[in-house]
């Protein structure tokens, strides 16, 4: 009987090789000609063709011909790495007629021709990588892309100024947003911020009427003192639980008043002022706070915690205070989801050689944000924490941390260049007799209009030197840092009234704590991974997570917002679909085979794989399923597969060479 | 014995190390031809039965590839391939076999001069090493 005419399943599948020269980055070093014959002589192949750019458009179009004119059932593009042109040929398959999971790359560029100088070797070993290929190739079934619906609202985590952009982008286009934020009020660090660099914008006057916009978005719904509980569900369908803390004030009848905020006698630790200064226990973060309404911390309410007082309760006007509030779920359903969860100034009283929380007038550069802010403690007058004198001295220590691999931190934090030299400007500003100075390792500033700012630092008489402090201590009521000016080549004891850390940014711990909650990726030092760093920046690669501000990494606001609307538009173009695909390529289940034994269930890390008590046999729930192949490892009965990478298909990849 | 040059099975994974073995051609960095690159979704994957059939059918060396501890595409995957190294180890010791034919090793997407240099450590320790007398023996 022919070959051609036998039934599919009782012969080899028809299988056709494309062999692509790439100019001459294949061709430079691997014998196409010699590839060519030799392919040919394998069992199964029924065309072999070669082409200078096989993802050319006519390159493309020989194999949409060779398709159809040779009834090809199986497709080998040998060419560059299929991470690049994967999709491209599988969609030319598919226009043709063919399944496109039964199109795969052999890739002997990157991995061929690159790295192997001796001709015959790369020649070699390019004819061993289309075999390999071919071998698993044949037993590729055709898979159908699995579609879900798009449930089109967005939950944005984190309201700083990332959420808050990525939140009203999504919102203005018309979709509904859940954004939630764990403290009582939206606008993260940046409502701690005097002004910005380096225009010396005002943060609070350029960041409130974002606040009140989206404070009153019929679109968007936000939950303010939440944070995430549980995230359940996949791309397009997730089921987000969320934490309501308790406030022990009645959201609807309190009216922002503020008069229970006079007369709290209640004192705690203000994180928002950075211990310069204590807070009462009924609190709101500052004056233009969204939603403008107090929450009691529990810990420092002396009623809470000692049974008496009542005070505000009793000077409530609308009666708005709830001593027995407690925390409340609830379910949301999103579609997407932006982690916009932000920064924290890395703790500096881990250097101790840096004096800071152990050595009077030694702050971090947020403290000193709040000295200049005209809503801090100080209602903008510079004043140092340990007597309240104006500081006449002031000495600004930059790369506290970062780029400090002893300390853990190697990276730059980007940022503290530039703030540092506001900090600087925005003191001599203050105080017109004041002098500041600069230790610094190396001055960074790439972006628009920053060495034109720092330029201005120095014209404006703050003084730069080059050199990495090494101790600070006290000495009757100065600080003193002992330094080193490296351009001049010798030590130097610096006598401040006040010192300034620009201490390392970092990962927010409760960022990193959701991110290994909902299982998305983060680097060594906690930081979001982006899916690519170059193509895919905010992306992540969970499918439906998307990222912004810096969560994902230490950034500018200019930057953050960049990011955020990026993010954004992300998820307005999910959202403008009407289904989403999502990879064929994952488990199956053998009912025949399975005992229900259950290794798959714990083996996944998606919860796509459960174990139904009623039938004893594993379901697969293929939206959920990423296609890592771990349970089909663990299954002990080989019940498990996983589609077009089945056990069979390894066997004969290993067994081809 | 002058003409060896040893056969190495690699089991790639695609998040990591593939495309670290990508960015090391990329990077024009050569090494020895030696390893034939097979893609696998996830080092968690690559199943003992793989690498033993590869040494019977004729590998001298199993490669295998995985993400850093702790940036796994699959969040755990290659805590599960690095468990199941050490119990696939400790059979293979207990048999009286070579440990040292069959190696993991973390490669990010980043370190594409990490996987050049190790398959070129490799193959030169499976070269000085000698072929393998497991696809010899095993026939009974």
């Amino acid at each position: 009987m022919d070959e051609a005419v036998r039934p599919a399943e009782n012969r080899r599948p028809r299988v056709g090789v494309f062999v692509c020269h790439c100019g001459i980055n294949i061709s430079g070093t691997v014998k196409i000609p010699e590839v060519l014959e030799r392919v040919g002589k394998m069992p199964g192949v029924a065309v072999v063709k070669d082409y200078k750019y096989c993802c050319s458009d006519p390159g493309q179009q020989m194999v949409r011909d060779s398709v159809k004119a040779d009834r090809l059932e199986r497709v080998i593009v040998a060419c560059c790495s299929p991470t690049l042109h994967e999709t491209t040929f599988r969609t030319a398959c598919a226009e043709a007629g063919l399944n496109s999971y039964q199109c795969e790359i052999a890739n002997i560029r990157e991995q061929c021709s690159w790295v192997t100088e001796d001709k015959d070797e790369a020649t070699a070993k390019a004819t061993e990588i289309i075999r390999t290929t071919m071998a698993k190739t044949v037993l590729d079934q055709p898979l159908e892309p699995i579609t879900v619906s798009i449930n089109k609202r967005a939950l944005v985590v984190g309201a700083g100024i990332a959420g808050i952009q990525a939140a009203l982008d999504i919102a203005n286009a018309g979709y509904e947003v859940v954004l939630v934020e764990k403290e009582p009020s939206i606008g993260g660090h940046m409502a701690q911020l005097s002004e910005t660099f380096p225009t010396l914008d005002c943060s609070q006057c350029i960041l409130t009427p974002r606040t009140v916009e989206t404070g009153r978005h019929p679109k968007i719904k936000l939950m303010t003192y939440s944070e995430i509980d549980s995230v359940a569900g996949y791309v397009g369908n997730f089921k987000v639980r969320i934490k309501n803390k308790a406030r022990y004030v009645d959201f609807k009848a309190c009216t922002g008043c503020g008069a229970c905020l006079e007369k709290c006698p209640g004192r705690t630790e203000s994180w928002f002022e950075r211990g310069l200064t204590k807070g009462k226990a009924i609190y709101r973060l500052l004056p233009q706070a969204v939603p403008n309404k107090p929450v009691i911390d529990a810990k420092a309410c002396i009623y809470l915690t000692k049974g008496k007082c009542g005070v505000c309760a009793k000077v409530c006007p609308t009666g708005a205070i709830r001593y027995d509030d407690t925390d409340r779920f609830v379910e949301e359903e999103v579609g997407a989801i932006v982690l916009a969860t932000g920064y924290e100034l890395f703790d500096a009283a881990r250097l101790g050689s840096y004096g800071l929380g152990r050595v009077p007038d030694v702050i971090d550069g947020l403290a000193f944000e709040r000295l200049l802010s005209a809503s801090g403690p100080t209602s903008g007058e510079v004043k140092r924490p340990s007597d309240g004198r104006v500081p006449k001295k002031v000495v600004f220590v930059q790369c506290a941390g970062s780029r400090d691999s002893t300390a853990g931190m190697p990276y730059c934090s980007k940022i503290c260049c530039m703030y540092t030299a506001k900090q600087a400007i925005l003191y001599k500003h203050r105080v017109h007799d004041g002098e500041a100075t600069i230790c610094y390792i190396d001055v960074r500033t790439p972006g628009k209009g920053f060495e034109e700012f720092y330029k201005r630092a120095t014209d404006d008489g703050v003084t730069y030197i080059r050199g990495k402090p090494s101790k600070i201590f006290r000495r009757g009521d100065k600080t003193v840092v002992w330094a080193a000016d490296t351009l001049a080549g010798r030590k130097v004891e610096l006598e401040a009234d006040l010192v300034v850390l620009a201490t390392a940014v970092v990962a927010n711990p409760d960022g990193v704590a959701l991110a290994r909650k909902l299982k998305t990726q983060i680097d060594a030092h906690g930081f979001m991974t982006e899916a690519h760093p170059k193509l895919r920046p905010v992306e992540t690669l969970t499918a439906g997570y998307f990222l912004a501000g810096c969560g994902q990494g230490p950034k500018d606001i200019p930057e953050t917002v960049a990011q955020a609307s990026a993010a954004a538009a992300k998820v307005l173009a999910m959202f403008g679909n009407t289904r989403l695909t999502h990879s064929p390529t994952t488990a199956q289940v053998d009912e025949e085979i399975c005992v229900g034994c259950g290794y798959c269930e714990r083996t996944c890390a998606y919860e796509a794989v459960k174990v139904d008590p009623g039938k004893k046999k594993a379901v697969v729930n293929a939206a959920l399923c990423e296609g890592c192949g771990a349970c089909a490892v663990a299954c002990p009965s080989g019940a498990m597969t996983h589609k077009n990478a089945t056990k069979k298909a390894i066997f004969e990849m290993a067994d081809s060479f | 014995m002058a003409s060896y040059e040893p056969k190495i099975v690699g089991f790639l994974c695609n998040w990591c190390t593939y495309a670290g073995a990508d960015l090391a051609g990329t990077s024009r960095m050569q090494y020895p031809p030696n390893m034939r690159p097979i893609r696998v979704m996830c080092s968690s994957a690559v199943d003992s039965v793989y690498i033993l059939r590869a040494l019977l059918e004729g590998a001298d060396g199993v490669f295998i590839g995985g993400c850093h501890p702790g940036d796994c595409h699959y969040v755990s995957g290659n805590y599960k391939a690095r468990r199941r190294m050490v119990l696939f180890n400790s059979v293979m010791k207990s048999l009286g076999l070579d440990t040292d034919r069959v190696w993991l090793r973390w490669i990010s997407a980043a370190e594409g001069r990490k996987f050049a240099d190790t398959i070129t450590e490799m193959t030169g320790h499976l070269s000085k090493k000698g072929p393998s007398a497991f696809k010899e023996k095993w026939e009974v």
